[in-house]
């Protein structure tokens, strides 16, 4: 039965679950995340630490790391990026298929960190679009899993399944504060 | 290792105007540009100064009592004696053509590329004397000391992807 009980005119056997399209294409999305591990520095260190078998990204349906653009959908921009890279940067965000994601992790993909030079492009969000930034110099592998978490609330909760909520008004409006997460010791109506 | 007092005086003697110093156990010698290419032949032919280290570029605008811009250096070696040699050669903004090395040391091809691409210095006779780090279509030197840190909008000038220019 649907959630919140609708009612439905024909009889389904148990075995038949029913839910909305687009709430089906996002779970579908969020669990097969393909990153496109874009490491150009010391950042990349941890994206490779997260990707093994310590920290497992299996857990989350998202350790399928491709080098080849046209099979990701998650952009992971770990590290610094000078103006000679950004092109290609630009050039591979434009190969992947949509649906497709981006977090920018580290301070140097974020705001260009300590490299404040001629050369050194000042934060990725400037040029692409950025879904989540990751803090941290570098950030721990749990962060960089926090916010891959993150991102796939973002889709189960604003996915559409013909990507209307990429579209800047509309997307806006959809939009939804990322749910906290339980504070041990604290109880939680939010289940996460 | 140290260099030889003999060979500091055969080298003042073949070329009587450069100057030579000392400092920190190094040999450091200061030609005039007119000579450079045969000072190239005579140290590695006749001195055995087979090894050119780096080329690198020093730029001494508003350094105090500096009388001259630039201070090309190249740091060479003979393999056999170990006697590590600097030379350098001052140059004024106006006029930065100097000979290039590679006909003597082959190596000295990407590291003559690098000094032209941070600090616009030209090599003549060199063989391929493009940009090795900034992208080709840089204009700016950037390792000179007017040129602002933080650039002159160069790092910031590409064009922006929305997720509407995706999804055409
Ligand atoms: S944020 Fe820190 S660790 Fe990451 S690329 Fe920059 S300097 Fe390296």
């Amino acid at each position: 039965m649907a959630e919140g009980g609708t009612e439905v005119a024909i009889d389904l056997p148990d075995s038949v679950v029913i839910s909305k399209l687009d709430k089906l294409a996002s779970w579908c999305r969020k669990n097969s995340l393909w990153p496109m591990p874009f490491a150009t520095a010391c950042c990349g260190i941890e994206l490779m630490a997260t990707g093994a078998s310590r920290h497992d990204l299996a857990r989350f349906g998202a350790e399928v790391f491709r080098f080849s653009p046209r099979q990701c959908d998650l952009m992971i921009v770990a590290g610094r990026v000078v103006m000679k890279m950004l092109p290609v940067l630009q050039r591979i965000w434009q190969q992947m298929p949509e649906p497709k994601w981006c977090i920018s992790m580290g301070a140097c993909a974020s705001t260009g960190g300590v490299f404040d030079t001629y050369c050194v492009v000042q934060g990725v969000d400037r040029f692409i679009p950025v879904d989540m930034y990751v803090p941290g110099c570098p950030p721990r592998p749990e962060q960089l899993i926090q916010a891959i978490i993150d991102l796939q609330d973002k889709i189960q909760h604003g996915g559409r399944l013909d990507g209307t909520e990429f579209n800047r008004i509309t997307g806006e409006q959809s939009g939804r504060p990322l749910l906290e997460l339980p504070v041990i010791g604290q109880t939680t109506n939010v289940p996460y | 290792m140290v260099i030889s007092q003999e060979m500091i005086d055969r080298l003042q003697r073949q070329f009587p105007n450069c100057t030579t110093s000392e400092a920190l156990e190094q040999a450091r010698v200061v030609v005039v540009r007119q000579d450079l290419q045969e000072v190239f032949q005579w140290l590695k032919e006749e001195s055995g100064f087979d090894l050119l280290v780096d080329v690198t570029c020093v730029d001494y605008l508003n350094y105090r009592g500096a009388q001259q811009r630039f201070g090309l250096v190249y740091l060479l070696a003979n393999t056999e004696t170990s006697e590590r040699l600097t030379l350098r050669v001052m140059l004024d903004e106006t006029d930065l053509e100097v000979p290039s090395a590679v006909p003597t040391w082959e190596g000295a091809d990407w590291l003559e590329r690098e000094v032209w691409d941070m600090f616009g210095i030209h090599f003549t006779g060199h063989p391929d004397l493009r940009r090795i780090l900034m992208p080709e279509e840089f204009i700016a030197h950037p390792l000179r000391k007017d040129y602002p840190l933080q650039g002159r909008g160069e790092r910031h000038n590409f064009p922006v992807l929305t997720r509407q220019t995706g999804l055409k």
